[in-house]
């Protein structure tokens, strides 16, 4: 099966009433489509993660979810800052996250761990002043 | 155990449900990442949160049902929410480790 486009949403910056949203449609989605599980848990957690991240430190983006035959790529692109220290913001525990976000129990410094442990392959692009994509692969 | 069962053992506060749910365990925390990645499907979640980002997690888990702790206010926009979903959210004026005693006293 050739890949394709089984959802794409656009999430807003700080729109915590909408959290969960396309992960939640995703995983509808990949029930319906029969997809096992255990699959469609981890790449539910990592549309999660990357819905949050959004909404939490960027200024808005999209998530693109495509599947194959092989595997699903969710493709998570804002429009910016960017991350200024890609490797500490792997460290679990760091978090450049504002005290209210803390609060509500987000901001824990765990979400990009949880990304790289659910994924197969991940790719981030970023820095500074600029837009972030992260690219997560999961193996059907 | 299932979760009407338990409702009725522990004379918990139902703000959404109950909804049918056998319970394969439990979790405790209130780091939402953490529960996304450590719960797993059928778990009672013991938590403080009571904003709607925590019914999100619990249904994207497949939890069991939340209990919030020490009667912590609930939004009402987490009932609305728990309610379309099919969460089962539940509260106790217990804390964490009293509601955790009474749990392991139930077998868990």
């Amino acid at each position: 099966m050739q890949e394709q486009i089984i959802l794409r949403n656009k999430i807003a910056k700080g729109d915590f009433s909408r959290g969960g949203e396309t992960s939640s449609n995703l995983k509808e989605i990949l029930r319906k489509l029969g997809i096992k599980s255990d699959i469609n848990r981890r790449v539910t957690i990592v549309t999660y993660e990357m819905e949050m991240n959004i909404i939490i430190h960027s200024l808005g983006g999209e998530i693109t979810v495509y599947i194959s035959s092989e595997q699903i790529r969710v493709v998570a692109e804002d429009l910016g800052p960017g991350i200024d220290d890609l490797e500490r913001a792997f460290q679990p525990g760091y978090s450049t996250a504002a005290d209210y976000v803390r609060d509500m129990g987000f901001g824990a410094g765990m979400g990009l761990n949880n990304i790289r442990h659910y994924s197969d392959q991940l790719e981030v692009e970023t820095g500074k002043g600029q837009k972030t994509k992260f690219t997560a692969v999961i193996y059907l | 155990m299932n979760v009407k069962e338990l409702i009725k053992q522990l004379e918990l506060e139902v703000l959404a449900g109950p909804f049918d749910r056998d319970i394969s365990g439990v979790y405790v925390g209130d780091l939402l990442s953490n529960v996304m990645a450590k719960a797993k499907a059928g778990n009672l979640w013991v938590t403080i949160q009571g904003h709607q980002n925590v019914v999100a997690v619990a249904s994207l888990g497949d939890l069991a049902a939340v209990i919030v702790v020490e009667d912590f206010e609930i939004e009402a926009a987490a009932v609305q929410r728990a309610q379309e979903k099919e969460v089962n959210l539940l509260r106790t004026p217990l804390t964490a480790v009293d509601l955790i005693r009474k749990l392991i006293e139930l077998g868990f």
